[in-house]
């Protein structure tokens, strides 16, 4: 069974849980044995930019080790098999250009979307 | 009396589900740093904010043991700024809401939380130089 899973919400508690826990789960399911992608859109296109940092986080005393490190999750996800796909209007949107994206993340324009879906036998929207 | 150096926030979301709980933090760490007090009411889901049973995990998924993945718990957060507002001699409240604690059996908490009602809020309000008030969406 294919499963696409839609992300269009970003950076919802990642500093607490040092990863996007969609992400997560993915990498969780595909080494459960899933078949599963992912589709960024909205602001989780961001997700695809490969300088972001996030770094620095500092309360008191308290450090942040392990900050959240989205890009080089989405890239062990390609490198384990999974396609990543972002909308192409929601990338133009927030004027992120194709240079900027992780290697292999595909960039597809909304009229595409029909014809992805398709291809999966469930779509999990989150 | 209203205390000129101090600011009143109003925290709603649970902990691990959104940004809006690191980015409060971060502003009441940066009103502390810059020797302001900050006087914190956790309602509804915040109050699981203070609670001391949160534990740190090994994350199989990162390839990290529980030692190296360090996972943040937000009530050593809480502990950390009521330190840092000791150390900056300012005034640091943090107080749960009675009733949401009751609702979600979230009493056990860090010594820097204690147990409160909205009418502790107003308190801080009026006291306060101004609010800010973080609710869920």
């Amino acid at each position: 069974m294919r499963v696409l899973q839609i992300i269009a919400s970003a950076y919802r508690a990642t500093l607490e849980e040092q990863d996007d826990t969609v992400i997560w789960f993915t990498r969780a399911l595909r080494a459960a044995g899933a078949r599963a992608d992912v589709l960024l859109q909205g602001s989780a296109v961001n997700y695809a930019v490969k300088t972001q940092d996030a770094r620095g986080l500092r309360l008191g005393a308290w450090e942040q080790t392990h900050p959240p490190a989205i890009a080089e999750e989405l890239a062990a996800l390609i490198a384990g098999g999974a396609r990543v796909a972002a909308v192409k209007e929601d990338l133009e949107d927030r004027g992120i250009a194709s240079r900027q994206l992780v290697a292999e993340v595909e960039v597809l324009g909304r009229r595409s979307l029909a014809g992805l879906f398709g291809q999966y036998d469930r779509i999990w929207q989150w | 009396m209203k205390d000129p150096k101090s600011l009143a926030f109003l925290l709603m979301d649970a902990p691990f589900e959104q940004a809006r709980t690191a980015t409060a933090f971060r502003l009441i760490d940066a009103t502390l740093r810059r020797s302001v007090g900050a006087r914190v009411f956790a309602y509804e889901g915040a109050v699981s904010l203070a609670v001391t049973r949160q534990k740190p995990h090994a994350n199989a998924i990162h390839g990290r043991t529980l030692e190296e993945e360090a996972h943040p718990r937000p009530h050593a957060w809480i502990t950390a700024l009521a330190d840092l507002a000791r150390e900056k001699g300012v005034a640091f409240e943090w107080v749960n809401c009675g009733l949401c604690v009751d609702e979600r059996g979230s009493d056990e908490a860090v010594p820097a939380a204690r147990r409160g009602s909205p009418a502790d809020f107003w308190k801080m309000a009026q006291e306060s130089a101004n609010t800010l008030v973080i609710p869920t969406r």
